[in-house]
């Protein structure tokens, strides 16, 4: 790929699970550092789209590129955070055992996860529940655990689905003030998201209908373009007429 | 390393879950000791007829729970036919000559245990205990099958079943939690994620096969030839092979309850294939495609016949075969989650 400034590449991509067609010819670009939310209801292909970035799932047809290099590749697994829909958390070990556990997974030096893991933790305002079992966790709780998760080995690309489910405003304008610092550091962040406000923080914005991209650009172009004063009266605009179910 | 990180976070989880880890290390022994004590109690009436043997073999026998009573060969004889007693046993030259009704598959397997195990612990040195004893069937034959053998199969099977269910559950767990989709997220590779699986749950079968192991040997005193090193070896193999089908055969199923289900279907009916019961040849033929028939006989070999490791040398082959053949098929199912 001779494309130099953009960390993710999403080119044509085509996705079946059996019969049904998930994903119908979705192309995106993420330039790097910037925070890139895609927006749509539930079921319209966004965890397929975040999976094929990770290098979980792969396209039936298309590429993927993410870091100049293509998906899905093992070796770059390390330079993408990933963060489920679902809190992927072992509920009978604490925090501090299943960070510890992923952070040797990526292969982190001991001195080094020690205090990456307090870093990370402070980060999400979970200092205090370092050592409780997971289980003791609210659901909030447990997502943030998740989020600092994500975040522990330093990786150059979040890929976060739906990170902020479940966590209350305060804290949730903390998350947004963090994604904003570290793409002031490099990190190139997407966020999947059904939430409309949430969509007018971030950088760029794709929105996602059944399996198709309808719309893509600043939050504001895509109101601009069509005179709206919404996020959420752009989605109705771009996510009606000739995409209709 | 990543291997090493999934093995301590088995161990973290099954540290912290109590009550999965009593299942693990208590349950096998509570079942045991109650199987014990009601095959033990059918076995507490039996006499022996003694025409000719040293005291300390009686006294030996009577700590077995065996009466004895002396006799003559001709009134041994009779006796055996009145039923009065179950075996008449003659000591020459070392050399142990048991006449036994074989009638009772349970009693006569137990007198002849325990008439073996008498023998075993006798110290005077003129005698030659290592001879091989000659029994003669009056009633009955020896390929009935005896309570020791249905002891042995017993380790096997229950080291089997609990091992099968939990290593399962918790892999199928981490594929319903999801957490093993955030694990496909990192660098790890397929087969390093089963590897970590049979490892951790293999540090766990080690203590619990080594705690069944010695609790079934010293304190239910099972009868006992062979090396104890060779049944700790076969009980640990047969932990591996539940382990990586117990993994094999979670990802059919989609919740722990269906998990359960296998429980009826692919593990009690290797109990019956293993030597339990007489079969049909068709049917014992079916036994030799189930994991545990190689246990059963390899335990039955070491621990009744005193056999060595050259003669339980094809069984190991197969169960370690069976075990990294359920390893690779994982590895190749794992391909479902993530093709690389």
């Amino acid at each position: 790929m001779e494309n130099k400034s953009d960390c993710i590449i999403v080119n044509h991509v085509n996705k079946f699970f059996g019969e049904k067609q998930v994903l119908k010819d979705v192309s995106l670009q993420v330039p790097y550092g910037s925070i890139y939310g895609l927006l749509g209801p539930s079921g319209c292909g966004k965890t397929t789209t975040v999976k094929i970035m990770a290098g979980i799932s792969e396209s039936s047809s298309g590429e993927t590129y993410v870091l100049g290099r293509k998906m899905p590749q093992l070796s770059l697994m390390n330079e993408i955070g990933y963060m489920a829909q679902s809190d992927a958390l072992y509920t009978v070990l604490s925090a501090a055992e299943n960070l510890e556990f992923y952070a040797t997974i990526y292969g982190m030096k001991r001195v080094q996860y020690k205090k990456r893991m307090l870093e990370v933790m402070e980060l999400m305002n979970l200092s205090d529940e370092l050592y409780k079992p997971v289980a003791a966790y609210s659901g909030g709780m447990k997502r943030r655990l998740s989020l600092a998760m994500a975040m522990l080995q330093q990786p150059k690309v979040l890929i976060l689905d739906e990170p902020t489910v479940g966590i209350d405003p305060l804290l949730r304008k903390d998350i947004w003030k963090e994604l904003y610092k570290m793409s002031d550091n490099g990190v190139t962040i997407l966020v999947t998201t059904h939430v409309m406000d949430e969509a007018e923080k971030c950088h760029q914005l794709a929105m996602m209908r059944n399996g198709l991209l309808i719309a893509q650009g600043t939050p504001k172009e895509l109101q601009q373009e069509i005179g709206v004063n919404s996020i959420e009266e752009a989605f109705i605009y771009y996510g009606g007429g000739k995409y209709a179910d | 390393m990543r291997i090493k990180a999934m093995v301590i976070r088995i161990l973290n989880q099954l540290r912290h879950d109590k009550r999965t880890l009593a299942l693990i290390l208590l349950a096998p022994l509570l079942l045991l000791t109650m199987i014990f004590f009601i095959l033990d109690s059918s076995t507490t009436d039996l006499t022996v007829g003694i025409i000719n043997a040293p005291q300390q073999y009686i006294d030996n026998l009577y700590e077995n729970n065996i009466s004895t009573i002396r006799c003559s060969e001709s009134e041994a004889m009779q006796m055996i036919e009145g039923k009065k007693i179950i075996a008449a046993v003659e000591m020459t030259g070392g050399k142990l000559y048991i006449k036994l009704d074989g009638g009772n598959s349970t009693k006569s397997g137990s007198v002849l245990a325990s008439m073996e195990a008498a023998k075993k612990n006798m110290t005077s040195p003129t005698e030659r205990y290592d001879l091989k004893t000659d029994v003669k069937y009056v009633y009955g034959a020896s390929d009935l099958s005896t309570f020791d053998n249905f002891g042995s199969l017993l380790i096997g099977f229950i080291v089997f079943f609990f091992t099968f269910l939990i290593s399962g559950i918790s892999f199928l767990q981490e594929r319903t939690t999801g957490t093993l989709e955030k694990l496909l997220s990192t660098p790890i590779k397929r087969w390093e994620i089963v590897t970590g699986y049979v490892l951790g749950f293999g540090v766990v079968a080690i203590i619990q096969t080594a705690i069944i192991t010695f609790f079934v040997i010293f304190v239910l005193n099972i009868m006992m030839i062979g090396s104890i090193w060779l049944v700790l070896l076969i009980t640990l193999l047969s932990a591996m092979v539940a382990l990586a089908f117990g993994i094999l055969m979670s990802t059919a199923a989609t919740s722990e309850f269906q998990m359960i289900q296998f429980i009826p279907i692919i593990v009690v009916p290797q109990v019956f294939f293993t030597g339990l019961f007489d079969l049909s040849p068709g049917w014992t033929l079916v036994g030799k495609f189930m994991p545990l028939y190689y246990v059963a006989d390899a335990l039955d070999k070491v621990m009744i016949r005193g056999s060595g490791l050259d003669s339980i040398l094809f069984d190991i082959f197969i169960l370690l075969s069976l075990t990294i053949l359920c390893m690779v098929i994982n590895t190749i199912l794992l391909k479902r989650y993530r093709r690389i």
